[in-house]
């Protein structure tokens, strides 16, 4: 998949992707998703094409466990999102719902770059800079998640989660 | 139980509460599939869930008896939209046999312990991030998403990665004025918001034994605040004492292995520490109060499942009581819970928040995290109990967010400005 880069800091709590003024009240991401990350950048939807990637620096979704952060991301139309570093919870709600969370040296992304990320290998190019990266592996278990569609899907057909 | 695979070695809490959840001997770093005792989830999270279990195809639970729904975060509902969530969990808990504790009943945390629910030596999930608060009771209890959390309720358990640890020694006194919220927040701002990413945290020492179980539950609540998995604390005599009467199952506290492997050791001597106040907007953004004193303030809350328990409510009304909260300044007291209410009742706490000129409000999360009553207006200042001043965190990002102890909440509402509470003790 290719996209454009959308440049964000260090510590990106899942408050600012999506606030708690907006989750408690509604079931439906869209909704969510025209209020993603607009306390930190009013614009950002405006300025997001579906397909883009959100970059950030280290821990990124900390704070509260609410799954509406990864949900809203995804709605908005951010096809994965690449940090040097992720909060544990968010993680864990990330790849359950198919939104791609790549951990990976993002120092050499700036804002508006063009990357091109091979999934299966872990690999992303940045075709403005002309370089590379790989990016961590994931655990077998949140491959197998995510090879069956999100862990909704994969409990429906498998009834509990197993570790070979 | 029989282990199986590696030979056993020194065991931290974690791998010991996980090996035996799972069947397996595992060690930090190993994934692993665990049994739980006990799931939650809040009104912010359980209507996600609830739609998540039906994707799987739910039609049971395998945690009956042990699951716990809680309406508090937006408690009493304050929106139409709002009121429809709720009445989908009530209908969903009626359905399926979860316990439902409604409006009033308290914060998810202080009610998961006031009934019982999360015991040590325990596996808990709950979808909320401060369920890491129970690890005081020796619980490892973490938070989770909503799908996470349907299906450990569909299924019973749920995979984990093995934690490693990080161990935190505190010794020393606490001089007067000082509270467990200042050694919460002075960790914070050592360890960082990411200091303890993916790690269990074991808390413990002398200044950790002398501390009631209420301040012990404040310093593990913060533990998301580093980034942890589980804030863990080894049980003692008070720890078994609070369960007296709350449940029928024997106690099986958990207490690391001499030797057991420990990825990082920190040691604070908090003897001269003075009160802390995390400053807007991240949590680990921490200074003594002496740095802070005199901002003005606009609203103090006191509450949340951080400090609106018991021993905090005495510590802040002994410096409200006789007192008249400052001109300009409005004082929101929720208690974290029914039990708690009932007990501030009696000792006559809530007399002195209503006649110092405080609002009590109904036990819940109140206004922490923004969806409900006392909202901040636009470039005022709040000092605040809780556990998180991220912007825009009560619902104004054009809002200022300082957190402190009960006792500098009360002290900073009595004089308008952020204020040593030592000042007044």
């Amino acid at each position: 998949m290719k996209g454009k880069a959308h440049r964000f800091g260090d510590d990106v709590n899942t408050d600012y992707i999506i606030s708690g003024r907006h989750k408690f009240k509604t079931l439906d991401m869209n909704e969510l998703a025209r209020h993603v990350m607009e306390d930190l950048d009013p614009h950002f939807t405006k300025r997001l094409k579906k397909g883009d990637f959100l970059v950030a620096g280290k821990n990124f979704g900390c704070g509260s466990s609410r799954e509406q952060a990864p949900l809203a991301l995804k709605h908005a139309g951010v096809a994965a999102v690449l940090a040097s570093s992720f909060a544990r919870i968010y993680f864990r709600n990330s790849i359950n719902n198919g939104l791609p969370a790549l951990v990976c040296d993002t120092s050499g992304i700036d804002d508006g770059d063009t990357l091109e990320i091979d999934l299966a290998s872990g690999r992303i190019k940045n075709i403005s800079k002309g370089s590379e990266i790989d990016s961590r592996p994931l655990p077998r278990v949140m491959l197998d998640i995510i090879s069956e569609g999100g862990l909704v899907e994969y409990m429906r057909k498998h009834g509990r989660l197993a570790i070979e | 139980m029989v282990l199986e695979g590696k030979n056993s070695v020194a065991k931290t809490i974690s791998e010991k509460i996980l090996s035996a959840h799972s069947g397996k001997d595992a060690s930090a770093g190993d994934l692993v599939v665990a049994e739980l005792d006990f799931v939650m989830a809040q009104d912010g999270t359980a209507p996600l869930a609830i739609r998540a279990f039906e994707g799987m195809g739910g039609d049971r639970i395998a945690m009956a008896g042990r699951a716990a729904l809680c309406i508090d975060h937006s408690a009493p509902s304050p929106l139409r939209a709002i009121s429809e969530l709720h009445a989908l969990m009530r209908e969903f808990a009626d359905k399926y046999g979860l316990e439902l504790n409604d409006v009033g009943e308290g914060v998810c945390h202080q009610v998961m312990l006031d009934k019982g629910h999360a015991l040590p030596g325990s596996l808990v999930i709950g979808a909320d991030s401060h369920t890491c608060t129970y690890g005081a009771v020796n619980a490892f209890a973490t938070g989770v998403g909503s799908t996470d959390l349907a299906a450990g309720l569909l299924s019973g358990s749920l995979w984990f990665r093995v934690p490693e640890t990080m161990k935190v020694t505190i010794d020393g006194k606490l001089s007067r004025g000082v509270f467990a919220k200042d050694i919460a927040l002075m960790m914070v701002g050592d360890i960082t918001a990411d200091g303890a990413t993916y790690m269990a945290l074991e808390v413990g020492g002398a200044a950790i034994a002398d501390l009631g179980l209420d301040g012990r539950l404040t310093i593990s609540n913060l533990a998301v605040e580093m980034g942890a998995k589980a804030g863990l604390m080894e049980a003692d005599q008070k720890t078994l004492a609070f369960f007296d009467g709350r449940t029928s199952e024997k106690l099986a506290p958990v207490s690391p292995d001499a030797g057991a492997a420990y990825q990082e050791e920190r040691e604070y001597d908090i003897s001269g520490l003075g009160p802390q106040v995390a400053k807007p907007h991240t949590v680990d953004n921490v200074a003594p109060v002496e740095e802070v004193e005199g901002i003005p303030i606009a609203e103090g809350l006191i509450g949340t499942c951080t400090n609106g328990r018991l021993e905090d409510l005495r510590a802040a009304a002994e410096i409200l009581r006789g007192k008249k909260v400052a001109h300009g300044v409005r004082l929101i007291v929720a208690p974290a819970s029914r039990e708690v209410m009932m007990q501030a009742l009696r000792e006559g706490l809530i007399e002195v928040f209503t006649e110092c000129g405080g609002s009590v409000m109904c036990p819940g999360c109140a206004s922490c995290v923004g969806t409900h009553q006392g909202l901040p207006g636009d470039g005022e200042n709040v000092i605040s109990t809780a556990n998180r001043n991220f912007k825009g965190r009560m619902g104004n990002p054009e809002a200022f967010i300082y957190l402190a102890s009960p006792a500098t909440v009360a002290a900073s509402c009595v004089a308008g400005e952020i204020t040593d509470p030592r000042r007044v003790m």
